[in-house]
């Protein structure tokens, strides 16, 4: 995906610095997400993408900077915060019940309440309405390997439980989708179902931040690839421009941006 | 993983296939209640079978009567442990709570009405403390209930004073205790309303929100918050919950015996336990249902009932009871154990 210098940024930072005691963890870092796009942050342990990814999704402050989100200045007080503008992060450690069934964690703390009498007084589910739109969701991202919306997520595999996060994830509106090593639990055929799920969110028009280890995974997906070293963002390359050697060379500082 | 070729037709007509598996240990993960149920069923034949008496109208009612008390403490444990937590403190806050009703308006002068409500708010108070102590300062659920468990029974006590209070024939305390029924089949109002409280719950957990995240937390309290879930919130919600329903407890109780003691059966806060764990609901939290809990309960009251009328000395009645838990936790862990597949 080509990107213009006109287009806004659905999300953007500027300047970001959060230290922790001594540790400076981010100091001046910059940041740009295009809406449709694929945007892989990499970095050695310790180049503040976590606490980069932190800032965005609202989980810490920064102590200086600006962050933008469709053009707007913002600042998240917490996760839910920037779960309800539309950025929704999903953690290493997924975010399931594994005892609740597949459209139970899509809806998982947004449940539909029935419209009627017994929705309103006694608070009653729409757990139809909630199976059937979660079995939409499911069928509109092309997800085949989750078969049956009433199973409980325990008994799925690792890329399936990935599958549901990422349905919820996509479910509900959100601009911005933050995946934090998605496949890093997988084996390569799972592996490679989520990757096509992740296109699948970008030719949606969502924006994807990509964090990964796995520099044959950031090729196959990445749009733009966000090279973070030493708190700051030293390069941004596309997978076109740079090989994977140079792009590890500039990222453990043994070649300059 | 479960990879199928899916059909590449946009659309299909038939819902996605349900996955069944023949499995007994899936089948019991699914259901939870289906252990309890046959237990309760093979033990009553049995039972029925070894002394005929047991089926007897006067014995039944008497077997529902005394349930109606430890079903309702063992409810209100039921939705503390489906959060991963337990209570040890049931018993004294019943305790408490009754001896506040039935204190103030015998000794105090209360209208009996105003000293039912005085004791509802004081066994609300049992489980905001609980709550705030699991929630605000994060102490386990173990040891902060085995606190107030200590903390419950010396105020009972300090209060009672040693008394044994009975409330006027007239009193509404007095209410649950009212017999209904024809012939030898007498229940009383309290277990209706230990019934009723059972209905309401089954409903609240299984079909509202706030049903759903008490299950969420105590699956993955981590994974619940992530969610958006307010963790804390349902947390504390639930140790209030279920202090009003040992108020209530507390209040039946009185009705059974017309009167208030705290002299009373100082196993309460196991025997609730044992219930909650013979009917299925998980110690480990996230897992298990209200009717899995009420079949525990009437388990436990069947054998107790069935065992002594069979004439077997009491001692086995412990014996049977302690096995039957022994048994209900490994089916539990079994069950749990992950499945790769």
């Amino acid at each position: 995906m080509t990107q213009t210098a006109t287009r806004t940024p659905i999300l953007a930072a500027t300047g970001l610095v959060k230290t922790f005691g001594h540790v400076e963890a981010l100091r001046g870092a910059d940041f740009e997400l295009f809406p449709g796009e694929v945007l892989a942050v990499i970095g050695d342990n310790g180049a503040g993408k976590s606490t980069l990814i932190q800032c965005l999704s609202g989980a810490i402050a920064p102590d200086e900077g600006h962050i933008f989100f469709d053009g707007v200045e913002v600042r998240f007080k917490d996760p839910l915060q920037a779960r309800h503008a539309g950025i929704e992060t999903l953690y290493q450690s997924l975010a399931v019940s594994p005892a609740l069934d597949i459209a139970s964690n899509i809806y998982l703390g947004r449940e539909l309440r029935r419209r009627d009498v017994v929705g309103r007084v006694f608070r009653m589910l729409d757990i139809r309405t909630m199976r059937r739109l979660a079995e939409q969701y499911v069928r509109n991202l092309g997800i085949e390997t989750l078969q049956d919306i009433t199973q409980r997520v325990e008994v799925l595999s690792g890329g399936q439980r990935q599958a549901v996060a990422i349905a919820r994830a996509a479910a509900f509106g959100s601009k911005v989708i933050i995946l934090d090593e998605p496949t890093a639990a997988l084996g390569v055929r799972e592996a490679s179902h989520v990757e096509d799920l992740i296109r699948t969110l970008r030719d949606r028009g969502l924006a994807v931040v990509l964090i990964s280890h796995n520099m044959p995974s950031v090729f196959r997906l990445a749009d733009r690839i966000h090279i973070q070293r030493l708190g700051r963002r030293i390069a941004v390359v596309t997978p076109q421009s740079h090989s994977m050697s140079e792009v590890v060379a500039i990222m453990t500082g043994a070649a300059a941006a | 993983m479960a990879e199928r070729s899916t059909v590449t037709a946009p659309e299909r007509t038939t819902p996605v296939g349900r996955r069944r598996s023949a499995s007994a240990r899936e089948m019991l993960r699914a259901h939870p209640t289906l252990g309890p149920l046959v237990v309760l069923v093979v033990s009553v034949v049995v039972f029925g079978l070894i002394n005929t008496r047991f089926f007897s109208p006067a014995n039944l009612s008497i077997m529902l009567q005394e349930v109606a008390v430890i079903g309702l403490l063992a409810l209100g444990q039921t939705i503390i442990i489906l959060t991963a937590g337990i209570d040890l403190s049931v018993g004294a806050a019943m305790i408490l709570a009754q001896m506040v009703m039935a204190g103030t308006e015998v000794n105090s002068g209360v209208p009996a009405g105003l000293a039912l409500i005085i004791g509802m708010l004081v066994a609300l108070l049992t489980g905001l403390a609980n709550g705030f102590l699991v929630t605000r300062l994060h102490v386990p659920p173990f040891i902060a209930t085995l606190g107030t468990l200590g903390v419950f029974t010396a105020a009972g006590l300090k209060y009672a004073n040693g008394q044994t209070v009975n409330p006027p024939q007239s009193s509404v305390l007095l209410w649950s205790g009212k017999l209904l029924g024809t012939g030898t089949f007498r229940i009383t109002t309290g277990v209706l309303t230990m019934l009723a409280f059972y209905l309401v719950f089954a409903y609240v957990l299984g079909r509202t929100a706030w049903g759903r995240h008490v299950y969420a937390v105590g699956d993955d309290i981590e994974a619940a918050r992530l969610s958006g879930i307010h963790s804390a919130r349902v947390l504390l919600s639930v140790y209030v919950i279920a202090g009003l329903i040992y108020g209530v407890a507390g209040w039946v109780q009185i009705g059974r015996v017309s009167s208030a003691s705290t002299n009373i059966s100082p196993t309460l806060n196991l025997d609730s336990i044992t219930a909650v764990v013979i009917g299925g609901v998980s110690l480990f939290g996230g897992r298990g249902a209200v009717l899995g809990t009420l079949l525990g309960a009437l388990i436990v009251q069947v054998f107790q009932n069935g065992l002594a009328l069979a004439g077997v000395q009491e001692l086995y009645q412990q014996l049977a009871e302690g096995l039957l838990v022994i048994a209900a936790v490994s089916v539990d862990r079994w069950i749990r154990r992950e499945t790769r597949q």
